[in-house]
Formats: C-alpha cells, sequence, structure tokens
C-alpha cells in the first residue's frame, strides 16, 4: 500500500511540474513579449515596468525564470494583478470560499440525489423504475449553461422562489443563492452517478450470494444492505469521486451564470480582461485541485477494493 | 468465442446480429438522425436561406414576441430571432464538428502510432497524454482565450487538443488488439511496409469505434463550445451563435422574456441528446464487431 501511495505520489508531483510548466509557458505563447502580455497591452508607468522586469527575472535563462516563478507561487506568492493593483493570492482568497462552498453543495446533492434515486431506480420496478431513467435520460442532456439559465427562468422569475444573482450574505441567505447554483451544476453529473448506482445495484443483485441470501429467507432490508449496497459501493465512489473532481472547472460556467463572485468567474472575466498573472494563479489553483482530487480517489478507490493489483505488477 | 478454427460463415453470422442492429435503431434513433440531419442543413444553408438580417436591429421591436413571418419574435435588441438561431447553426454546429474532427485525427494517429511502435514510445506518449488530462477541456480553452485573444478558433483548438488524450486511450487498445492478429504478422513477414499496413488494413478495421468516438466527442465539443461562447471567450457577441444567444437573452429573460434564451438552449439540447444517443449506439454496435 505505502509503495502504491509513494508511486501515485511521484506521478502528482511530475503531473504538476509539467502542468505548472504548461501556464507558465502559456505566457510565451502569447503574441508580443511576455510583459505586453502581462500587461495586457495596457500602457504602464515606467517604475511599474521596471518592477515587472525585476519580477520575472527577464535577464535570467527561461528555465530559471520558471524556476523562480513555481518556488515563489508555492510559497503563496502567485504575482500582482495589474490592472487591479492587487496580490493575486489576496484576489484568489477572497473568492475561494464561494467555489468551495458551491463545489461542496453540488457533491452533497450529487451523492444524495444521484445514489438515492440509483438505488430507488434498481430495487423498484415498472414505473418507478422507468421514471428514474426518463429523468436521468433528460437532465443528462441539460449542460450546465442551460440548467442554469432554465432554473433561473423557472424558479427565480417565474414562481420567484430563489434570487438568481448574486452570492448574498451570511449563511442562510448564502445558501439560498447557492442553491440554484448547485442544481444547475448537479445536472449532469446527477444523471451519471444514478446511472451508475442503478446498473451497480442491478448486478450486485442478481449475483449468486445475494439470490442465495434472499431464498435463505434473511430480511430482505439486511441483504440489501450488507451484500448489495456494501459491493455496489467500489463503482459508485468512483463515479462519485470523478464527477466532483469535474465540477472544479465546470463551476465557472455556472458561477458566471449566477454572477456569483467565486474562483471560476473572476477566472473568465481575468481571460476576458487579459489579466494574465491571474489566469495564471486560478488556473494553478483549479489545476492543483484537480489533480490531487483525481489521486486522492485513486487512493479511495485502491483502500475500498482490495482486488484493486496496486501498480503494475499484475501485468 | 472460444472456437479457435476460423470460420468464415461463423464469423459472419457473429458479425450479423450488430450490423442489424444498427440497421434497426428504433423510432429514437430515426429522430436523432432527422434531428441531425436539420442542424447539418441549418448549418450549411441556414445563413442563405435565413428570412431576414440575422444582424439587423431595431429597438422598436425589443422583447416583441412572434407574429406574421417572424415566427420566433425579436431579442432584446430588437433582431428577429428566427434568423439568428438560423445563422448561428453555422458556428456551433460545424464548429463542434471540426474540433471532434480535429480531436480524433490526432487521436487515432497517436493511437495507432503507440499501437505500432509499442515498448519506450509508446510509455512516453502515454504519460503525456495523462498530463494532457490533467487540464479540463474548459480550463484549456479559458487559458488559451486568454493567450490569444477569445474566439471559436482558439476555443476550437483548446478542446480539441484537451479531447484528443480520450480518443487517443479508446482507440490504442482496439489498434493494439488488431495489432496483435495473425494477419498482420503475415502481411508483415511478406514485406509490406508499416505505412501500407496501418493505412490500408488496421485503421479500416477500426473505423467503426472512430466513427463512434466521433460522434460521442461531437456531442461534448457542442457542449463545451457554446458553454466557452456563453461565457464571452468563444464566438463573440455580435454575431450569431446558439451559446452567444443563450447570453445574450439572459437579460430579456430575467424580465420575464425567455423566448431568446430557450429557443437557443433547445436547439442545443435537442442536437446533443440526438448525438449522443446514435453515438451510444453506434459505440456498443462498433464494440460487438470487434469483439
Amino acid at each position: 500500500m505505502l509503495r502504491f501511495i509513494a508511486r501515485r505520489g511521484a506521478m502528482l508531483v511530475a503531473t504538476l511540474l509539467v502542468a505548472s510548466f504548461a501556464i507558465y509557458g502559456a505566457l510565451y505563447l502569447a503574441p508580443g513579449s511576455p510583459i505586453a502580455a502581462l500587461t495586457g497591452g495596457r500602457t504602464v508607468p515606467p517604475e511599474v515596468m521596471a518592477q515587472l522586469e525585476a519580477r520575472y527575472h527577464l535577464n535570467e535563462p527561461f528555465l530559471t525564470r520558471y524556476w523562480i516563478w513555481l518556488t515563489s507561487a508555492l510559497r503563496g506568492d502567485l504575482g500582482e494583478s495589474i490592472p487591479l493593483h492587487e496580490q493575486v493570492s489576496t484576489l484568489i482568497a477572497q473568492r475561494i470560499g464561494v467555489t468551495i462552498s458551491l463545489v461542496l453543495l453540488t457533491s452533497v446533492i450529487i451523492i444524495v440525489v444521484g445514489v438515492g434515486l440509483g438505488i430507488v431506480g434498481a430495487l423498484g420496478r415498472g414505473t418507478v423504475d422507468t421514471g428514474v431513467l426518463f429523468a436521468s435520460t433528460v437532465s443528462a442532456a441539460l449542460p450546465a449553461f442551460a440548467a442554469a439559465v432554465i432554473l433561473q427562468f423557472v424558479f427565480g422569475v417565474m414562481l420567484g422562489w430563489f434570487p438568481v444573482l448574486g452570492t448574498g450574505d451570511g449563511f442562510v441567505d448564502g445558501l439560498r443563492h447557492l442553491t440554484l447554483p448547485a442544481l444547475a451544476l448537479a445536472a449532469t453529473s446527477v444523471a451519471l452517478v444514478t446511472r451508475v448506482t442503478r446498473t451497480a445495484v442491478r448486478e450486485e443483485l442478481g449475483r449468486e450470494h445475494v439470490q442465495t441470501a434472499i431464498s435463505r429467507g434473511l430480511p430482505w432490508s439486511g441483504v440489501v444492505q450488507r451484500h448489495v449496497l456494501r459491493n455496489a459501493a467500489i463503482p459508485i465512489t468512483t463515479v462519485v469521486g470523478i464527477t466532483i473532481a469535474s465540477l472544479i472547472a465546470l463551476a465557472a460556467i455556472v458561477e458566471t451564470a449566477f454572477g456569483l463572485n467565486g474562483l471560476g468567474a473572476y477566472l473568465v472575466q481575468a481571460a476576458q480582461n487579459k489579466d494574465f498573472a491571474v489566469v495564471q494563479g486560478i488556473s494553478l489553483v483549479l489545476v492543483f485541485a484537480f489533480v490531487i482530487t483525481n489521486v486522492v480517489i485513486d487512493i479511495a478507490y485502491a483502500l475500498l477494493d482490495p482486488r484493486v493489483t496496486l501498480g503494475s505488477r499484475a501485468q | 468465442m472460444s472456437t479457435e478454427i476460423l470460420d468464415p460463415v461463423a464469423e459472419a453470422e457473429e458479425a450479423a446480429p450488430s450490423r442489424r442492429g444498427l440497421r434497426k435503431i428504433g423510432l429514437l434513433g430515426w429522430v436523432s438522425i432527422a434531428v441531425i440531419a436539420v442542424a447539418l442543413l441549418l448549418a450549411i444553408l441556414g445563413p442563405i436561406v435565413r428570412p431576414f438580417d440575422p444582424n439587423l436591429s431595431d429597438l422598436s421591436f425589443a422583447n416583441v414576441g412572434p407574429f406574421g413571418s417572424h415566427l420566433l419574435g425579436f431579442d432584446g435588441q430588437g433582431r428577429d430571432v428566427l434568423s439568428r438561431i438560423m445563422v448561428g447553426a453555422r458556428s456551433t454546429v460545424l464548429g463542434a464538428a471540426f474540433v471532434a474532427l480535429i480531436a480524433v485525427a490526432i487521436g487515432t494517429s497517436l493511437a495507432i502510432a503507440t499501437a505500432w511502435f509499442g515498448g519506450k514510445f509508446d510509455a512516453s506518449v502515454s504519460a503525456g497524454l495523462d498530463v494532457i488530462f490533467a487540464f479540463p477541456g474548459i480550463l484549456l480553452a479559458v487559458v488559451a482565450a486568454a493567450v490569444f485573444g477569445p474566439s471559436l478558433f482558439s476555443a476550437g483548438l483548446a478542446l480539441a487538443i484537451a479531447y484528443s488524450p480520450y480518443v487517443a486511450r479508446v482507440l490504442r487498445g482496439a489498434a493494439l488488439k488488431e495489432r496483435a492478429m495473425t494477419y498482420i504478422a503475415a502481411l508483415e513477414v511478406q514485406g509490406f511496409g508499416a505505412w501500407r499496413l496501418c493505412f490500408r488494413h488496421l485503421l479500416p478495421n477500426i473505423s467503426s469505434l472512430i466513427v463512434a468516438q466521433g460522434t460521442i466527442l461531437f456531442g461534448f465539443a457542442m457542449v463545451d463550445l457554446a458553454a466557452i461562447s456563453f461565457l464571452g471567450l468563444g464566438v463573440q457577441s455580435p454575431q450569431a451563435d446558439w451559446g452567444v444567444m443563450v447570453s445574450d437573452g439572459k437579460t430579456s429573460l430575467l424580465q420575464g422574456y425567455p423566448i431568446v434564451s430557450l429557443t437557443a438552449v433547445i436547439c442545443i439540447v435537442a442536437v446533443v441528446a440526438a448525438v449522443s444517443f446514435l453515438g451510444e449506439r453506434l459505440d456498443a454496435s462498433s464494440k460487438d464487431v470487434l469483439r
């Protein structure tokens, strides 16, 4: 197990290095000089120019520059937003809470509704199952931005139950403001989790040991809990993990649609304003979160399923 | 399927049900094909057959509902919605088709090359692809918009690059299986070159899977491209595009006039649902054939 974790850890570090290199290198792909990319074509006073040149060590070789950028980023120094004259790390710190709450709330919805509906669909036959299948097919075809627009119209404009824009103050109001965004973000993923859960539970129900347990007259609920759900948990955990990791990037769409002041919406805004230091900083944070979540899922999967061969020894 | 003797009749019988399965696609399949055909027709002919100028704005008609020949009414800037939908089909549908084509081209080449050469080449390319996996497509497209300026081109290119590892992974497995077949070895012994073997024999034999992957990616690409245009980082606003229309119509929608955003959403969802239904069917039947 330790060897498996060590190998995944090494791969993680390698991936993060290459990803951060790509994010840093993107600055040099931009037309014009990197300084022009950083200032986004704005005219800046000469002292800011000198400051930038010193900061980005433009007289050093490229790899040295990258290394300086990476090490200061790891210390929490992501540079300065030129249009806003503020530290990128401060700007991120102000907004990361909204994104984390949105992703957490969405994850709760995905787990509760997705897994719940999947189990209901698999255990119930006939109309219940058809209903679950129909609902998941419809919501699978709803991209986040489409779901956002529909929810805003139905629950915001027509029914007036929820606010359609903004972040809100305090816990209860904040939660009210996050409800529709979280539902919009969850739409596609809930459908996926429902389908996988339904298939997994169905498959376990048909297994011989389950059939044996039922024919021996053990109580139905006990059989479902002990034998069916426990074994079905493995594929369900994987798909839940993967969908939650994918939320990290998709949050940008929903945050923009609902005017939430989160990291993703700010990334989009920074990309429109060519605020390059902010784009780099947020991309770095999001890619790190995404990669680390994926590694955590891998390790959790290995812990959950003793059959998983750790590493490539099996081949 | 455990018989070792190669019996052409038995093989043909085995392949037959899946081919029949493709022909028997049911009502939903025909509806999907019809929806895709209409979308493609609009994408090609839309800008020619549109009834009105999609960019002609008359503010006195702002948010006026359908009447007369304006079947879908006007948007918040007094532009004819039906014309904008017809013209917008081009960038939305053809844009997604090009993204899928490029991703499939890159992914297929990588899959065949890694399966053919194997060894260190395979290992290093696969490791490289794992790194691209670390970038969600949307994020890559946002960074591309920041670097090259927001446009359909930069968004599409970023998505194509982000998708290609998926194609490469799926096809690599099929290509490896095909590579290990005796007929390839037989042709190699006879002195046929690698190019000829790859293009004349290996590629056609995995083509059904390639088509299925392309169809599935086409659906993904349409969703992601529309989302990026919705964010203002793809097709730019005065130009008609379904993703742009969803975001253009949002102000009217919040004022209680939803027809612009909802029409665009319905068009996107209908085409995406049709494409993914057909893609899953093709994928299932291609796996039957390859098995």
